[in-house]
């Protein structure tokens, strides 16, 4: 069945509000998207009627606290089509899930001269944790190529996959410039040479329907708050011999089996991972939005939202000298483009007055700006609750600010 | 005219404005007419750290006032450069680095210029100050 954004909308009272008198366009889905209000009932319930610290109380709510955790760990397993829930790691975002895996690899796998591979795509959350361990092991972190279209050239990538790589960091989708990267083929090509890839999925859960086992990905991060969950939630997923081969990333409680002060033990997969006590109430408002997403059904989602994009690539192409950065005819939720004559930085303010919630500049991606020799796009980012009146509102908007420089 | 009077000058003329829109018109207005910034210091020497767009801001000390001259690539910025220049330029080392800048706020620039851009703004004011800062101690150290 279509989906009917108006009826949605009702779901996110946020969106129906006025800014500088206009009523408010939210095109930065990319950098989070709304919640809707299942997801804030399911956080207000936890807080009203379920509190309580988990796999600790022998008492009544812990254990209702800690099921529901656990419950929503086989969800997010289920939703990404793991095998296993305890290759559910539950972390802060997908920042510190990279984080994760490059500092534990790292320390196990990376020594002096060794090569990790990311492409020119990626986001800074998906660099700068490779560049710590290159740094602090003297290995070598190489930069996969991309074309002006904003691929990645696969051929240049095979080559590179030589017996110096011990892994591959990759986006499953550009965030800068919406490209969708085939990374199954990519895994593919990385395993015939036995070098294991990590996904960067902080742009595709909450557009596509996800399945990490017909990908074969090692390890695949995502964000709650970027697929209609609670921030300050997100996922490590890794196929279960990696995560019991890899050391601990933090200590603490719940980590731990026996400590003595000469020697802990750790606890079992997922926990080994989980130091701390762990944000049980997001973990909860995760659910409740995976659950919303599925309501909708991931393939009436990525049907929408791919006619909300060609509308808006047709629109926006017929302004005149405007311009879309990242070309790709495999895109998803993103639009990214530049005007022509006027500073980006220009227009984005003029259309932030006009209620346009846009992203402007290099959206952590300098690297991939300085490939295209460019200082930044405008971008504008969708959701299925977006509609093709906003984007018609848009094109309006770009023309009435462009006539403001003239 | 010292700056406390010209300030009040700039928020009178923004007090006009209902719409933002009208407020930004008057701004890119302003910045189109900022004279352009000499090429020889349209460089990284000249550059502030800090703007989302590139701004060079220069300065001259002459019989013992600071005349500032700047640019930026874009208009927006180049019109709250005009509102910074009308301020700061022209006055003593030591009133430039007493002003306050409230108009900034009353005209409502700080808070409705994205975070980004009121940092950039910041790091603007901070470099006009430590050009006073320089030219006071230049200015002493000669007498
Ligand atoms: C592709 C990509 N990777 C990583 C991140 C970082 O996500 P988070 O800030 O939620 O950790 C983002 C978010 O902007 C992203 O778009």
């Amino acid at each position: 069945m279509a989906l009917d954004p108006l009826k949605i909308r009702i779901d996110f009272p946020i969106l129906d509000q006025m800014i500088y008198k206009r009523s408010l366009v939210y095109f930065d889905n990319a950098a989070t998207t709304q919640k809707p209000r299942q997801v804030i009932n399911a956080i207000d319930k936890y807080y009203l009627l379920q509190n309580s610290n988990i796999h600790r109380g022998v008492h009544y709510l812990s254990q209702m606290a800690t099921q529901a955790y656990e419950d929503a760990r086989v969800h997010i397993q289920h939703f990404i089509n793991a095998r296993l829930s305890q290759e559910i790691i539950y972390t802060r975002g997908t920042t510190e899930s990279i984080n994760l895996v490059a500092s534990s690899f790292g320390k196990k796998f990376i020594s002096k001269g060794d090569t990790i591979l990311v492409s020119n795509l990626e986001h800074h959350s998906n660099i700068v944790p490779w560049q710590f361990v290159c740094e602090e092991k003297g290995a070598v972190l190489k930069v996969i190529p991309i074309n002006d279209e904003g691929e990645i050239l696969l051929d240049a990538y095979t080559e590179m996959l030589d017996e110096k790589v011990k892994i591959v960091a990759v986006t499953h989708v550009s965030n800068a410039l919406g490209t969708i990267v085939p990374v199954k083929e990519m895994i593919r090509l990385a395993h015939l040479k036995n070098i294991p890839v990590l996904i960067d999925g902080a742009q595709s859960v909450a557009h596509f329907q996800v399945d990490v086992q017909d990908l074969d990905a090692d390890f695949f991060c995502f964000s709650g708050h970027k697929m209609y969950g609670p921030m300050g939630i997100g996922v490590l997923y890794g196929k279960e011999h990696w995560l019991e081969d890899l050391p601990p990333y933090q200590g603490g409680g719940e980590m731990i089996k026996d400590v003595t002060f000469e020697k802990t033990t750790y606890n079992d997969l997922p926990f080994k991972f989980e130091a701390g006590t762990p944000n049980v109430c997001d973990a909860l408002g995760l659910d409740a939005a995976l659950t919303y997403m599925q309501n909708l059904g991931l393939s009436e989602i990525y049907g929408y939202e791919e006619e909300l994009l060609h509308f808006a690539t047709a629109r926006l192409l017929e302004i005149e000298g405007l311009k879309i950065i990242g070309t790709s005819p495999q895109k998803a939720g993103v639009i990214s483009f530049l005007p022509d004559g006027i500073h980006p930085y220009d227009l984005g303010t003029i259309l932030d007055k006009l209620g346009f919630a846009l992203r402007t500049g290099n959206h952590c991606a300098q690297p991939l700006m300085h490939r295209l020799g460019i200082q930044g796009t405008l971008r504008a980012s969708f959701a299925f609750y977006n509609t093709k009146e906003e984007i018609n509102r848009l094109a309006e908007g770009i023309i009435t600010a462009k006539r403001m420089f003239d | 005219m010292a700056i406390i009077d010209i300030e009040q000058t700039i928020i009178e003329e923004f007090s006009h404005f209902e719409d933002w829109l009208d407020r930004y018109n008057y701004l890119i207005e302003m910045g189109k007419d900022l004279p352009k910034i000499d090429e020889r210091f349209r460089t990284d020497q000249y550059l502030i750290a800090g703007c989302q767009s590139r701004v060079w801001l220069q300065a001259d000390f002459a019989d013992g006032k600071i005349i500032f001259t700047a640019d930026s690539d874009a208009v927006i910025t180049k019109g709250i450069v005009t509102l910074l220049i009308r301020v700061l330029s022209n006055q003593r080392p030591d009133d430039v680095l007493h002003a306050n800048l409230g108009f900034v706020d009353t005209i409502g620039l700080r808070e409705h210029l994205s975070p980004t851009r009121s940092n950039g703004l910041n790091s603007m004011i901070k470099q006009m100050k430590l050009f006073a800062l320089a030219f006071k101690t230049k200015e002493q150290s000669s007498k």
